[in-house]
């Protein structure tokens, strides 16, 4: 398990920490959690083990009531051994599912790693299935954790979708991609609008089987940082990428929109007048929040890749004290923005081993710790105050109007520690 | 291939994980891919375990496949070891690290450690999260147990194990706290507990107990049998559930220690039995409840639902195909057929079909119960943050049966308040098709009465073929409270066609009700 201190020719990066050992992460397959609920019209049926179906139960935690629009083809030991052809089995779960739920438009078979392990091509039966089901358009992604991480998988998903985009010369000007809550995507769709950008698209769309349409002009631009699979589909496409701060914060959303007009030729007065008040108002409550939170230390443990955004807006928004930050994979093209105004003195750190993460966070001692669910409460029991990463990806945080709600996910559990006599 | 939803039972490992998080001492190294490790926020979080579950996940990776997984799972043993001194490692693989072959036990011993070493073989495509936790424990128990030695120093008097209790499990912390308090007014020592609690040591220390109690066979049985085939220790085969199982328990381990079983017998705190008896719950008797679980919360509840509160057992079921025999032979004594299914959708339907008035379930099904507007306990795994409360809440034992009867009674409506509701059911501020305020279904029940004013014999209870209801019987019927009243409208509907009626009248509603009468 080695350790190497990378020194990079850039201006004053921070090093960074690679080190190899445990990894305590969700697989991709936990994107499914959110997508579901993003695009109405999709179903995502896993191709795996027991094991996957009850991690997705365990991380979809209490969404039982309805009939969730997700499954697991449970991989069997007749399966395995060749007395059932995996494929006529899987055409036969496909063809029970769809008779169940004829609302479903697009169906994503989605690998895990048992299905990749055994090379299952589910490529092919998508191929297949779109054929023999008229309508309902198949895909397949891999959510697998031996090749995705956590968000990775909604990298995985999104990166599918791009073949499928209808290219038209009246396309979008702008394509935003990245899940955004629903709320979120309103409201940037009523600044765009008052910026003059009329024809936006958002991948992915709220309906997967109505996506957005591209052509040779459209720009993009990422609204979360883990799409790197995704984003090089798309410049692969002839689609030229806004490269720009992820839109937390006052100062990272009025960045974000300042990086998009200049790509499409909006003068920056535009910008500023269109973004000032709802930049003021979250300025305003950040700076309220500013008094609970400046000067605290903050640790990140390796979970989403939104922590080098995170950082930037903790640092520089709320004026927190980092101390490390670590990050599954470090893209630093797609983050060059975030990362070129992260302070200096702190550690980066990609990969992980999480007993060695732990003991440096133990020495630390910071005043709040963002980690995974399983290292909470552990945490918790040995006096550091946390945060569960996985909020910051199930929560709108996106935009102006959540600035402070971001900032609050920070705060609450330093205010309650607070407020705790016992 | 099975399409599933929802699963009631994690994958063995996760069970093995149930083990050895009870453990002290143990340490499980896991080959595994990094999205398994998802598993400790089951115990993190669900049980707020202050401490992560004591395993190592080798966490490979795609580009490990092609090169050398073995090498990995040999550091991560080695390294678990140094870093966390444990008196024995426990090894294996979960589902996907079983196709790659890798052989985690004989990796693990050719690593050299000065522990004991247990490897696992759990068929994680053939088996579930139960029986992982009763393979698990064991090959534990099989593997450290001291059969043949004799203790190095005799305690007098006699003395049992209590064997099942593990980490995550359904009131077993509770469930413990109350036999083993149990056993000790019986003046029977307790040897050891296990796996909760119990380290490796312990477990070497097993046989030198007088006998076994088993609390949960799911998970301890087969270490049970092996331990009365090897050492010679009787088990324990009634489940304390219940008030009447209590006192047969306390029978059985009396008997088998060879002591009086009267200090633990009718105390002061058994007030189930009173209550039962107390006027007020006249209104239980024959309520229709269905019933479903792992076998052993199933089989127990529907007992103490039948014998003790006067519940009719409208249906019995188990996801724990392991152990179907005992569940489908309990059934039949409530002239049932056992449901037998891990699929939460057949669950749903047959709890829809047989109309019960109370679901006593895990989890899932109080989702169902919630979806179809009926009340629910909850009585088994899979667990719930809420089914470790913080409160002490056993199961098992006199306290247990307390709190099963106030588990049971609590989300009907209280005897009294449905005797006012029927006195007042004509009065026009009462409507019956008000559904209980503790449902939250009161918004909905409105819209629907007004719905049915506006058109009398389309209300979604109707059933869309089959005999037409004259207008005196549609009112009549809809006096009947709205929790029986779509048994007693397919009940009369089904009479009218075996009878060739083609237009149930008033009298029909009733020839049909004096029918089905019990």
């Amino acid at each position: 398990m080695s350790v190497t201190v990378e020194k990079s020719p850039e201006i004053a990066p921070p090093p960074v920490l690679r080190q190899r050992g445990q990894r305590e992460v969700f697989c991709g397959l936990t994107g499914i959690v959110w997508l579901h609920r993003k695009m109405q019209d999709a179903f995502f049926l896993v191709v795996g083990s027991r094991t996957c179906a009850h991690l997705l139960q365990s991380a979809a935690g209490v969404m039982i009531f309805a009939e969730p629009r997700f499954a697991t083809a449970i991989i069997g030991e007749r399966d395995l051994a060749g007395l059932a052809d995996a494929n006529e089995e899987l055409d036969r779960v496909v063809g029970e599912l769809l008779a169940r739920r004829p609302d479903i438009r697009v169906l994503f078979l989605v690998g895990s790693c048992p299905s990749e392990v055994i090379k299952l091509d589910l490529s092919r039966a998508a191929q297949r299935l779109s054929r023999n089901h008229d309508s309902v358009r198949v895909l397949h992604y891999s959510g697998s954790g031996i090749e995705t991480t956590f968000t990775e998988g909604e990298d995985a998903c999104l990166a599918t979708l791009v073949p499928g985009l209808p290219v038209s010369t009246d396309g979008a000007d702008l394509l935003v991609v990245g899940a955004l809550a629903d709320t979120v995507e309103d409201q940037f769709r009523r600044l765009f609008a008052a910026m003059g950008v009329v024809r936006v698209g958002f991948l992915p769309a709220r309906r997967a089987a109505e996506p957005p349409s591209i052509g040779p002009h459209t720009r993009f631009i990422l609204a979360q940082p883990f799409l790197a699979e995704t984003a090089r589909l798309l410049a692969k496409a002839g689609l030229k990428r806004i490269s720009a701060t992820m839109p937390l914060g006052a100062e990272g959303t009025r960045a974000w929109f300042t990086a998009i007009a200049g790509a499409l030729d909006i003068p920056p007065s535009r910008v500023q007048e269109v973004t000032e008040i709802p930049y003021r108002r979250a300025e305003s409550a950040l700076r309220r929040m500013h008094a609970h939170l400046s000067g605290k230390s903050i640790f990140f443990f390796r979970d989403s890749q939104l922590e080098i955004p995170l950082a930037r807006f903790a640092a520089n928004e709320l004026g927190m004290r980092l101390t490390e930050v670590g990050t599954p994979y470090l893209h630093r093209a797609l983050i060059a923005e975030d990362l070129a105004r992260l302070p200096t003195g702190i550690t980066l750190s990609e990969g992980q081993d999480v007993e060695r993460q732990l003991d440096r966070c133990r020495a630390i001692r910071p005043d709040l710790t963002v980690c995974g669910l399983g290292l909470a409460n552990p945490l918790e029991a040995e006096g550091l105050t946390t945060k569960w990463s996985i909020e910051l990806v199930f929560t709108p945080i996106q935009g102006f109007e959540q600035a402070a709600d971001l900032a609050e996910l920070f705060a609450r559990p330093l205010r309650r520690r607070a407020r705790l006599t016992v | 291939m099975q399409l599933a939803l929802w699963t009631y039972e994690g994958p063995p490992h996760v069970g093995a994980m149930r083990v050895a998080a009870a453990m002290r001492g143990v340490h499980y190294v896991l080959h595994a891919p990094q999205g398994d490790t998802y598993a400790d926020l089951l115990f993190t979080m669900i049980e707020r375990s202050k401490t992560r579950p004591p395993v190592t996940y080798t966490t490979f990776q795609a580009r490990d496949l092609g090169a050398d997984t073995a090498t990995l799972f040999r550091d991560q043993v080695r390294d678990a070891a140094e870093r966390f001194k444990p008196e024995a490692m426990l090894v294996g693989a979960s589902c996907t690290a079983e196709l790659i072959q890798d052989d985690p036990g004989g990796l693990a011993r050719s690593v050299g450690l000065a522990i004991p070493v247990i490897a696992l073989e759990l068929p994680a495509y053939q088996r579930k999260e139960n029986w992982g936790a009763s393979e698990t424990f064991y090959q534990i128990v099989r593997q450290l147990a001291a059969v043949g030695d004799a203790p190095a120093e005799s305690a007098p008097g006699p003395s049992c194990n209590i064997l099942g209790p593990t980490a995550l499990g359904f009131r077993n912390r509770d469930d413990l706290a109350e036999i083993t308090r149990l056993i000790g007014r019986l003046g029977i020592r307790v040897n050891v507990t296990a796996p909760l609690g119990a380290s490796p040591a312990d477990i070497a220390r097993l046989p030198f107990a007088d006998f076994n109690v088993v609390l949960y066979p799911e998970i301890a049985r087969q270490a049970a049998d092996f331990l009365q085939r090897s050492a010679g220790q009787p088990c324990t085969r009634i489940i304390p559930i219940g008030h009447a199982a209590t006192e047969a328990f306390v029978r059985e381990v009396a008997d088998l220690a060879g002591v009086d079983p009267a200090p633990a017998l009718a105390p002061a705190e058994a007030r189930s039995p009173w209550y039962a008896r107390s006027v007020d719950s006249n209104y239980l008797t024959g309520k229709r409840v269905f019933v479903f679980g792992d076998a052993t919360h199933a089989i127990a509840c529907a007992r103490v639902a039948a014998r003790e509160l006067g519940f009719q057992v409208v249906g019995l079921g188990t996801y724990s195909r392991e152990f179907a025999r005992e569940v489908r032979k309990e059934a039949e004594l409530y002239g049932q057929e056992a449901l037998i299914a891990d699929d939460y959708l057949e669950v749903e339907a047959a709890i829809t079909r047989a109309a019960p008035e109370i679901v006593l379930g895990t989890q899932m099904e109080r989702h169902i119960a919630k979806k179809l507007n009926i009340p629910c306990a909850v009585i088994s795994a899979p667990v719930h943050v809420q089914d470790f409360p913080a409160r002490y809440s056993p199961v098992m034992g006199y306290e247990g049966a307390n709190v099963l009867f106030d588990s049971f009674v609590h989300p009907l409506m209280m005897g009294l308040e449905e005797h006012l509701l029927h006195m007042f059911r004509e009065d026009f501020e009462f409507t019956t098709d008000a559904s209980p305020s503790h449902l939250g279904g009161a918004g909905l029940a409105v819209a629907d009465a007004a719905g049915l004013a506006a058109q009398a014999p389309a209300d979604s209870e109707a059933s869309l073929a089959g005999p037409a209801w004259a207008d005196d019987a549609e009112q009549e019927v809809r006096k009947i409270p709205f929790f029986v009243r779509s048994k007693a409208r397919r009940n009369t509907e089904k009479y009218a066609e075996m009878h060739g009626i083609a237009r149930i009248t008033l009298d029909t509603l009733y020839e049909a009700r004096a029918y089905y009468a019990r």
